[in-house]
């Protein structure tokens, strides 16, 4: 009976090890090629490189955003048994700070086990000089190479070129290219709106990897595509001399070549280094970067919205010529003040300035002239205009964060809920109320004020050395209207009793034409103005009105159009006027053809200007 | 009986013709010394799949596999001259020591992947439930042959057995280790089986089996449940639970026919093997050496297995025919349980293949019922 039943447990036992082996044939050799071919897949990883992001240079091919090989120092969690230890002997050669740390012990929780943990970035060459040396107490901890953006003119142009900083996750859900180690998204300025010619094509690279996902060897390799090399409009150089210029007032300037719209300067000050956002910025930074009254992260020259104050009177009298509202030898009288509905508004002047054309009043900036002018063509003739000079809506400028100017009519008011007075219209004749612009627009309307021409304002000069040719439309004003309103800003600058004297170029054969502005950021009261006591000058610096000055030189064959804002600078005439003086001066000894044309003497007196 | 002496060679039997009261040194001639061959067969095959396991090197795990072998048999060889009368009053100790083993792992154990298996054994991890199947074998064995084939048609002598047997089941499924648990109630059962239970209460036992199923996976542990579904349905989770099913598949899969090579395999040497040095090395050896090695060492495994059998069938006293086919079936168990699993036939459980997978206590277990079973041939003339 034993016999009988063992067997029969053999017999089972027979067939199961038989059936394991038939299974095994199945395995192995009937199903074996699709099995090795996952295989393969299995111990093969392509793996994207990020590609090198595109280079930007100005128009001059001085590099103002490059790629910086990154130096740091990574640490295998699994070679090493005491993560602590090392990393404390890691700050003996090394020195890691607070946020090293909690980096460090934060990165140690999240990053997946075989994920190298970044110790320090940003290494010197000494440090990595020092950890090779010391690498045998140090398991674990490897050098790599990856790059950093680097812009050498930090903080002159991180308003332009912007910054980049790693990917968010909505980023790396728009593009799965971004979760590639080593990605960078611009986050504002060039390196944002030109992301797509900046980013480049990824490379691929066939390596074989064990399971844990370490490479063991590199089977193949394709190098990706790098971002474009951009050129910019802007002259670096330039730039430079703006800021110097500006100092430490708290303003933005912009210079625009008038025949394409290529800016050649924009600054806005104070400024921030750019390269803080790179390596990662600190809280305390961020907050005295963001808790600052002057704005450093804005960038006033295209986000800040003024009201353009005198400087918008040149276009109030473009709109009204086009109206055929009046001509430009109509005059009127300016008894110092205008009554309308009950309200007096004021001149400038006290005294008045008797009865004036065209030509007297943008030469005194009479505001009574304007009030009865932006009366009698109504403010939809205004707007029209102000949209054609670049006044009113967005610019296509390669900046993300641009605002457009507005020059409402009261029917766009109205279908936002809002009442319209006539002394709305009265204050929108002198760039008051509710009449708003930037610097950069203040700079296209002169520039196409100067030419005559659609002038588009923009940054990028080539993208991959292909140029981008501008295109230039008439504006729909008459040639003698144009001509009435260079005539007035000519006559601000270099006539006797003009507004703006200081202005005055003291280049031989070049002359230039402005118009001056003062923007009241704050109502004055009846009672103090009439008492005649009244200074601005005497307000807290953020009451005092904001300075403005625009003008375009030569006179008679435009070229460059600057304009300036210096915010609570209080009177455009004092304060903003001479600046753009400067800074045109600067522009035209810069320009390739005044030098030439210009004696060697005056280039040599122009540049003793500067000490 | 027909067949007798079937691995010794003619001349060869006639000399070690089997005496009653044999000394030491002939006792020691007794060993049936083809089947320690093939065990050290066996044992090379996983010193060699271990070097490569090791990553071409001795010294990670063949070195120390190989010392605990040597060991064994030593073990092996001792327990071999042991009389079975020493056994049987052995046995009832050696019982009592597993399930004292047992009830410590459960109290002070290791954890080791979400079951209680290891006790620290000054310095040295074991794993008393290897341990319960050996003591089992003995225990039962001893058990039956006191109360005699005649007495097993009575079921009140079967309820102590039947207590004996569930005590280590339970325990070891307390760990929790279900792999294990069922090979000890399977190798409980068929030594009730061959000890001559009556087919009527074999029936009336295994039918009402399959009503139990759902009852069971009810009172399984989460890893237990998570461990049957991956099995079901390994690409749901292909870089977790279902890693190891689907890489041991891809590994025998790309092995061929004729295998990728001795320290060739890409899933082995590349780390995609989970575990290639304990209870995957057979898939390891299936990707190096192919379908032919895999073939080999199952038929190695088999003719172990056959050998063992054929010596308990050899056996002419009932304690000898019971404690070989209690060894056997654990082997055989052993082999199938963990052949099923790396090719994916059965879910995963820390079941490791015999003198192959790295590891003491499988290897030390198994050599101890080794030297029972050689105890066995050479008592095997040994009246009842």
């Amino acid at each position: 009976m034993f016999t009988r039943r063992a067997l029969l447990l053999l017999a089972a036992q027979t067939g199961v090890m038989g059936t394991l082996a038939h299974h095994l044939y199945q395995m192995q050799v009937v199903h074996g090629d699709e099995l090795k071919e996952q295989a393969r897949r299995n111990r093969t990883s392509r793996r994207q490189i990020a590609p090198a992001r595109g280079e930007i240079y100005d128009r001059c091919g001085v590099l103002l955003a490059g790629n910086r090989p990154n130096w740091r120092a990574l640490i295998m969690t699994e070679e090493t048994t005491d993560l602590q230890a090392v990393v404390d002997r890691f700050a003996t050669i090394v020195p890691l700070d607070d946020r090293d740390r909690a980096r460090i012990e934060h990165d140690r929780k999240h990053i997946h086990r075989y994920v190298p943990l970044t110790l320090k970035e940003f290494l010197s060459w000494d440090d990595v000089a020092r950890l090779g040396l010391n690498a045998p107490t140090l398991p674990g901890v490897l050098i790599d190479v990856g790059t950093t953006r680097e812009y050498p003119f930090k903080d002159l142009l991180s308003h332009i070129i912007g910054y980049v900083a790693p990917p968010n996750e909505t980023d790396v859900q728009r593009d799965g290219i971004m979760a590639l180690p080593g990605m960078k998204v611009g986050r504002a300025g060039v390196e944002q709106t030109q992301e797509s010619h900046l980013r480049g094509q990824p490379g691929t690279v066939e390596m074989e990897v064990n399971a844990h996902g370490r490479v063991m060897g590199e089977l193949e390799r394709v190098e990706g595509q790098p971002g474009a090399r951009l050129e910019l409009t802007l002259d670096s150089a330039l730039q430079t001399r703006i800021r110097e210029r500006i100092g430490e007032r708290v303003a933005s300037a912009v210079v625009m070549d008038c025949r394409n719209g290529e800016v050649m300067g924009l600054v806005s000050t104070p400024s921030f280094d750019p390269t803080l956002f790179d390596g990662g910025i600190s809280r305390t930074q961020w907050n005295s970067l963001i808790t600052d009254q002057r704005t450093p992260l804005v960038d006033k020259a295209v986000s800040g919205l003024y009201p353009p104050g005198s400087t918008f009177k040149p276009a109030v009298a473009l709109a009204a010529l086009k109206a055929h509202a009046i001509t430009p030898s109509d005059r009127f009288s300016c008894p110092g003040y205008y009554d309308m509905g009950g309200v007096r508004f004021h001149c400038w002047s006290r005294y008045g300035h008797g009865s004036i054309n065209l030509h007297q009043a943008l030469k005194y900036s009479c505001d009574v002239y304007f009030y009865q002018v932006a009366r009698r063509c109504g403010m939809e003739a205004i707007h029209e205009a102000a949209a054609f000079l670049g006044l009113d809506g967005k610019l296509p400028i390669e900046l993300p964060h641009m605002r457009a100017g507005s020059v409402p009519t009261p029917e766009m008011r109205r279908r936002h809920g809002h009442h319209w007075n006539g002394g709305d219209t009265v204050n929108a004749g002198i760039g008051q109320g509710l009449v708003q612009t930037t610097p950069l627009a203040l700079a296209t309307y002169v520039s196409r004020l100067a030419t005559g021409r659609f002038v588009q304002p923009h940054l990028l000069r080539s993208v991959s050395g292909q140029g981008i040719a501008p295109v230039l439309d008439p504006l729909p004003f008459a040639k003698e209207a144009l001509a009435a309103a260079r005539g007035g800003m000519f006559a601000v600058v270099n006539e006797p009793q003009g507004t703006a004297p200081a202005a005055r170029l003291s280049l031989p054969g070049v002359q230039m034409a402005g118009k001056t502005g003062s923007a009241q950021v704050r109502n004055v009261p009846r009672a103090l103005r009439e008492s005649g006591h009244f200074n601005s000058m005497n307000l807290p610096w953020q009451y005092r009105p904001h300075a403005l000055f625009i003008c375009f030189a030569p006179y008679d064959n435009p070229r460059y159009a600057v304009s300036v804002v210096v915010e609570h600078g209080n009177a455009g005439a004092t304060e903003a006027a001479p600046l753009a003086a400067q800074i045109m001066t600067d522009t035209l000894i810069r320009d390739p053809a005044s030098r030439t044309s210009l004696s060697r003497g005056v280039v040599a007196r122009a540049d003793g200007l500067d000490d | 009986m027909p067949l007798k002496d079937f691995t010794v060679p003619r001349t060869a039997r006639r000399l070690l013709r089997a005496e009653p009261n044999l000394r030491m040194f002939s006792r020691l001639w007794q060993i049936n010394w083809f089947f320690v061959l093939l065990v050290c067969c066996l044992a090379g095959v996983g010193y060699v799949a271990l070097y490569s396991a090791g990553g071409g090197r001795a010294e990670a795990f063949a070195q120390p596999q190989l010392i605990r072998f040597c060991f064994g048999l030593l073990m092996m060889l001792g327990v071999a001259l042991a009389s079975p009368r020493v056994l049987r009053m052995l046995s009832v100790p050696i019982y009592g020591l597993s399930i004292l083993l047992l009830v410590l792992v459960l109290k002070m154990g290791h954890v080791g992947k979400g079951a209680e298996r290891w006790i620290n054994l000054g310095g040295f991890q074991f794993q008393p439930s290897e341990f319960a199947k050996i003591a089992l074998v003995l225990m039962l064995s001893t058990w039956f042959y006191r109360i005699g084939r005649d007495r097993m048609g009575n079921p009140l002598r079967l309820i102590i057995p039947a207590l004996l047997t569930l005590l280590p089941v339970v325990l070891v499924l307390k760990e929790p280790n279900l792999g294990t648990a069922t090979i000890v109630g399977v190798i409980g059962a068929s030594l009730f089986f061959a000890a001559g239970m009556r087919w009527w209460q074999i029936i009336i036992l295994v039918a009402p089996l399959p009503f139990l199923g759902p009852f069971i996976y009810n009172h399984l542990h989460d890893y237990q449940k998570a461990r049957i579904d991956t099995f079901l349905h390994p690409e749901h989770d292909p870089l977790g639970a279902g890693y190891n099913i689907l890489q041991s598949r891809i590994a025998l899969g790309a092995g061929g026919r004729w295998g990728q090579g001795y320290l060739h395999g890409t899933q082995g040497q590349l780390s995609f093997l989970p575990e290639k040095q304990t209870d995957f090395i057979f898939t390891m050896i299936g990707e190096e050496w192919g379908y032919v090695g895999g073939v080999a060492v199952i038929g190695l495994l088999f003719l172990i297995l056959l050998s063992s059998m054929l010596i308990a069938l050899r056996c002419r006293n009932r304690f000898g025919r019971l404690v070989g086919l209690g060894i056997a079936m654990d082997f055989f168990l052993y082999c199938v349980v963990n052949l099923s699993m790396v090719m994916g036939v059965i879910p995963v459980g820390g079941v490791p293949l015999p003198l192959i997978s790295y590891g003491g206590s499988a290897m030390l277990t198994m050599m101890f019922g080794f030297g029972l079973l050689l105890s066995s041939w050479v008592h095997r003339d040994d009246p009842d």
